[in-house]
């Protein structure tokens, strides 16, 4: 059975997450990737503000297709977190809770999870035109230069993901593999 | 004198080229759908059955409502096979190439993604061109156009290795394998393995590269070469990576080789990854 949250995420709610829940996410995320992490870090070392508020909240790292007339948004996937990786630890910091992408991340990134109680959660690769489908709105936050980079505010509606790493320090493949593994 | 040389308008190409662009985004290979069915009935793990489903789910949603399978369309690789005895008129081959794919990606609502410089600059192009084209001659007065869409997160997770001969087929099982594990979730698994072994250090990556627009379940016809792609496929699914990555028994769908000669001193392999979207289509004018 998959658990129902919404966000903003509550540090309550975000410590009850285990590796390996079903969860389906109501409520606004932000779409970032690559390019717009490169900008947002450089904003918070240079003490300035960012273009939302990002306690509380959750990224999504996603590119995604254009919108067909009519529809809220195209084909919209996760891309490979790790690209993230050297910018997370300072989002965290400043009060990212939840970040949702697909594959591995790295040491560091793992253990600003734990330090800063946040979530990391697995979309489905390959799966965006299914997800688009909980996509409701999307509306245009800052970056447009970026094209498909920029940051967009999406409204979601149940869209289904798999906690990978929680705030307890557990890691979904790692447990995956070390199940299914045959020597 | 023989007959005279076909004449072939470019402009078809564009047309060509346009269709499969949007078509192939759009529409799953067969060869991986009837995979994904097949390993939705043996995946043990339960929840590497439901991403399957989702999966499954998704490819449907794609071809009937005309969305891009995956969000990542890829750059535009575009294999030309052009007969001998054909004569391109009209117009420049590869413009038209890319006009097709500029076309395409348009018309189709797919995502633009790639940039001009890859160091510095990093803006995007805006319109996916200029899309990655290579052209063979061959006989005859056909030409065969094949499309594939290669995603980006796939490709990463791609490697390459000049293996000595001592090396044989179980350095090739070890480094394919190796490859694959290290990968892990990354590629949007379950992926398909594309492998290329022989020739030299640039041939071996472009064969890996055409391995993979050869359809899931089809087979080497090497006999050799075959039964190395069912073993590689075995050794891959023992990893226990599972579809995304959650654990389970479906980390490969396929393995397809594509050989080469090579030169004494050497044993090259390279090993080129597509997830289970794999967009690619074909046609001949």
């Amino acid at each position: 059975m998959a658990r129902r949250i919404s966000t903003p995420l509550t540090d309550d709610v975000v410590k009850t997450l285990k590796a390996g829940d079903n969860v389906l996410i109501s409520g606004v995320i932000y779409t970032a990737r690559d390019a717009a992490h490169k900008r947002l870090v450089a904003l918070i070392e240079k003490g300035e503000e960012l273009p939302m508020d990002i306690r509380g909240q959750v990224i999504y790292y996603v590119g995604p297709c254009p919108a067909k007339p009519g529809m809220a948004i195209g084909s919209a996937g996760p891309t490979t977190s790790g690209r993230m990786d050297p910018y997370a630890p300072i989002l965290m910091e400043n009060g990212l809770k939840g970040m949702i992408g697909k594959g591995r991340r790295s040491d560091s990134v793992r253990n600003a999870m734990v330090k800063w109680n946040a979530v990391y959660f697995a979309a489905i690769g390959g799966a965006g035109a299914l997800l688009s489908k909980c996509v409701k709105a999307a509306d245009l936050v800052a970056y447009e230069d970026l094209g498909p980079e920029a940051i967009r505010r999406l409204t979601v509606e149940d869209f289904p993901v798999v906690v990978v790493n929680d705030a307890h320090g557990n890691d979904l493949y790692e447990q995956g593999v070390k199940e299914y593994r045959i020597k | 004198m023989g007959k005279p040389a076909k004449e072939l308008d470019v402009s078809e190409i564009t047309k060509a080229v346009r269709r499969m662009c949007i078509s192939a985004n759009y529409n799953v290979p067969d060869g991986s759908i009837q995979a994904l069915k097949k390993a939705l009935e043996t995946e043990e793990s339960g929840v590497g059955r439901e991403v399957l489903a989702r999966i499954l789910e998704n490819h449907r949603i794609a071809r009937e409502e005309c969305l891009a399978a995956c969000q990542d369309t890829g750059v535009a690789m575009v294999f030309v096979e052009a007969g001998q005895d054909v004569r391109f008129v009209g117009g420049e081959l590869y413009d038209a190439i890319n006009e097709g794919v500029r076309q395409g990606y348009r018309d189709g609502y797919l995502r633009n993604s790639v940039v001009t410089d890859p160091l510095f600059e990093r803006v995007n192009t805006g319109d996916n061109t200029p899309a990655f084209i290579y052209v063979d001659i061959v006989p005859g007065r056909d030409v065969k156009i094949t499309v594939a869409a290669k995603g980006g997160g796939a490709e990463n997770m791609s490697g390459l290795r000049m293996l000595t001969p001592a090396a044989g087929v179980e350095g090739i099982k070890q480094f394919v394998v190796e490859q694959v594990a290290n990968a892990g979730p990354n590629p949007c698994p379950p992926v398909v393995v594309g492998v290329g072994i022989g020739g030299t250090f640039d041939r071996v990556a472009v064969l890996a590269k055409k391995a993979l627009l050869r359809s899931v379940g089809s087979h080497n016809p090497h006999p050799m070469y075959a039964k190395l792609e069912a073993e590689l496929l075995e050794e891959i699914n023992k990893l226990g990576i599972g579809p995304q990555g959650f654990g389970g028994r479906t980390t490969a769908l396929g393995v397809n080789i594509e050989f080469a000669p090579c030169h004494i001193a050497s044993l090259p392999v390279a090993v080129n990854l597509n997830c289970h979207v794999g967009p690619h289509e074909s046609v001949i004018l």
